[in-house]
């Protein structure tokens, strides 16, 4: 069995980036395990700009943003092996792949790194009634069919989610000369960026109906119309509110979940809200030397901060590779109130490194103070404008700050008048 | 007369609200803004809205049927829908790079059309 340093599943922004960083850090012999022909992942298909502005400083397209990280891995020989498909990991790091030159074939590695993205929710995850007619997808499918296949979906579009993708087809849609009738939400406030909300919803007079969501699906073949219903403050429709539109095509945007099968079924312990592995402050999960990143840990509305956070969990791996694990306690990250979650879940009461921990407010705030804090002892305390859940925030735990703690850490935002 | 507008950036994620007063046509104030690209943006914003545009071309010789572009700078958001109808009209042939132009000066706005990322031939 071929055995490397390092493998890396996935070859989209987290899997590159990560590839790149190993490299950087002289971890030499590293695979990275693509299922698709050609690396890149999603970004292949997110046309529209507004990539790299943390990374670069510049807009970039997706697949602008994604070529340069393509070239950033062949200017350091990285060895892709595209159509290759992840089929088994397992808790000693062996990993089978299928693909149509080799067949099935067990490697194994000192350390994996999980950079597998995510998967859309589709009808079925959100139950709704009505007839099995052509003509819904999931806003992803669409961009897919559209952006790299070049067919147009529909002609008359509705679109349910205000997520950023939903917003993003929205404007999409209308240029190539579909009608985009609506999009909804179920929740009283937008998921969608706000600037997504402006340049693809309001620049078309697209309008969005909040605390609303589709109850009906009509048509046989083809989809023919939805019926759409507002929701009252607990998400259940109300009746006699139903509206009716004629649409041949129904988009949802109703959420992403990590791509979570082969960490669930290495055994890896893995967070019921974000759906994705718990790892420590080194990207590390519950499996000695099993790492994850990006879009496969939690979800996140940046690519930027894909890229970074798959250079730290490379990083991570590279000390593990030279210095093995910590064996030291953790001390646990717990959700305070108004968040949702952080990633990471534990960190090394040993840590050398400052860990930046990614959170989620759990609802919005216009002022909002943000704390760290372990028991009586307040580690933080940092001022918050327009929180909302859709931008995912971020805050600052340094090694020093772990001295001397006793218990776990708990993060909170607390609204202001 | 004096008109107030509430505008969203699109600079970048961050969406700042910006406040701007606009005087008989003209930009008198713009409040709201955290960098100096939200005050150009609105300026820009509240007379004549510029836009990035983002679409695709067919190609040929290529791994996909459609090559992704992208306007190397903003034109006037009221004029989309006819710089789509020009970039409907392009066909291209892999090998295409990124940045190669394929559509030149689009609707005389001095923007070119560019590929927003690099496509080998296949056979």
């Amino acid at each position: 069995m071929r055995h490397y340093q390092a493998i890396i599943i996935g070859g989209g922004s987290a899997g590159l980036s990560a590839a790149v960083t190993l490299k950087d850090r002289g971890i030499e012999d590293i695979l990275v395990l693509e299922k698709d022909r050609e690396p890149g992942g999603i970004l292949e298909q997110c046309i529209h700009n507004g990539f790299g502005l943390q990374r670069f400083k510049e807009q970039l397209s997706g697949p602008a943003y994604a070529e340069r990280y393509i070239k950033m891995a062949e200017e350091r020989n990285v060895k892709i092996k595209l159509n290759s498909m992840v089929i088994k990991l397992t808790p000693d790091r062996k990993v089978e792949y299928v693909n149509s030159e080799e067949g099935d074939v067990t490697v194994s590695a000192d350390a994996v790194i999980l950079a597998v993205g995510c998967y859309e929710r589709s009808r079925g995850a959100i139950n709704i009634y009505g007839t099995r007619p052509s003509g819904v997808y999931t806003a992803g499918q669409a961009q897919k069919y559209l952006n790299m296949n070049g067919y147009v979906v529909g002609r008359k579009v509705f679109i349910l989610g205000s997520g950023d993708i939903g917003l993003i087809m929205a404007r999409r849609m209308t240029l190539e000369g579909a009608t985009v009738v609506g999009v909804a939400e179920l929740m009283p406030y937008s998921n969608g960026l706000p600037r997504n909300m402006k340049q693809c919803l309001e620049d078309f007079n697209i309008p969005l109906y909040l605390s609303h969501t589709v109850t009906n699906i009509f048509g046989k073949d083809r989809l023919e119309g939805i019926e759409l219903s507002e929701v009252d403050d607990k998400r259940n429709p109300i009746k006699g509110s139903e509206k009716y539109f004629d649409v041949d095509t129904l988009l949802l945007s109703v959420g992403l979940i990590p791509e979570n099968h082969l960490a669930d079924e290495a055994g890896i312990e893995m967070d019921p809200v974000t759906r994705g592995p718990k790892v420590d402050e080194n990207y590390m999960t519950s499996i000695d030397g099993i790492f994850a990143c990006g879009n496969g840990l939690h979800v996140h509305d940046l690519v930027d901060f894909v890229s970074l956070q798959a250079e730290r969990a490379a990083e991570g791996a590279a000390r593990y590779l030279s210095d093995g694990k910590s064996e030291a306690g953790v001390i646990t990250l717990r959700n305070g109130s108004n968040v949702s979650y952080t990633v990471p879940k534990y960190i090394h009461k040993d840590a050398k490194i400052n860990t930046e921990v990614f959170f989620r407010a759990s609802r919005p705030m216009d002022k909002a103070s943000l704390t760290v804090s372990c028991g009586d002892r307040l580690i933080r305390k940092l001022a918050r404008r327009k929180v909302m859940p859709s931008e995912m925030d971020r805050v600052m735990i340094t090694a020093k700050d772990l001295k001397d703690l006793d218990g776990d850490i708990v993060i909170s935002m607390e609204e202001n008048a | 007369m004096t008109e107030n507008k509430e505008l969203i950036c699109i600079n970048c994620p961050m969406g700042c609200r910006l406040n701007v007063t606009i005087e008989d046509g003209r930009v008198t104030e713009v409040t709201g803004n955290t960098c100096p690209r939200g005050r150009e943006y609105a300026l820009k914003e509240a007379v004549d809205p510029m836009r990035i545009l983002t679409s695709t071309v067919r190609i040929e010789g290529a791994v996909h049927r459609v090559l992704p572009v992208i306007s190397d700078g903003e034109i006037p958001l009221r004029q989309m829908f006819e710089a789509m109808a020009e970039i409907k009209k392009i066909d291209v042939r892999a090998p295409i790079k990124e940045g190669d132009i394929v559509l030149h000066d689009i609707l005389g706005s001095g923007v070119n059309i560019i590929a927003s990322r690099t496509m080998d031939r296949v056979d």
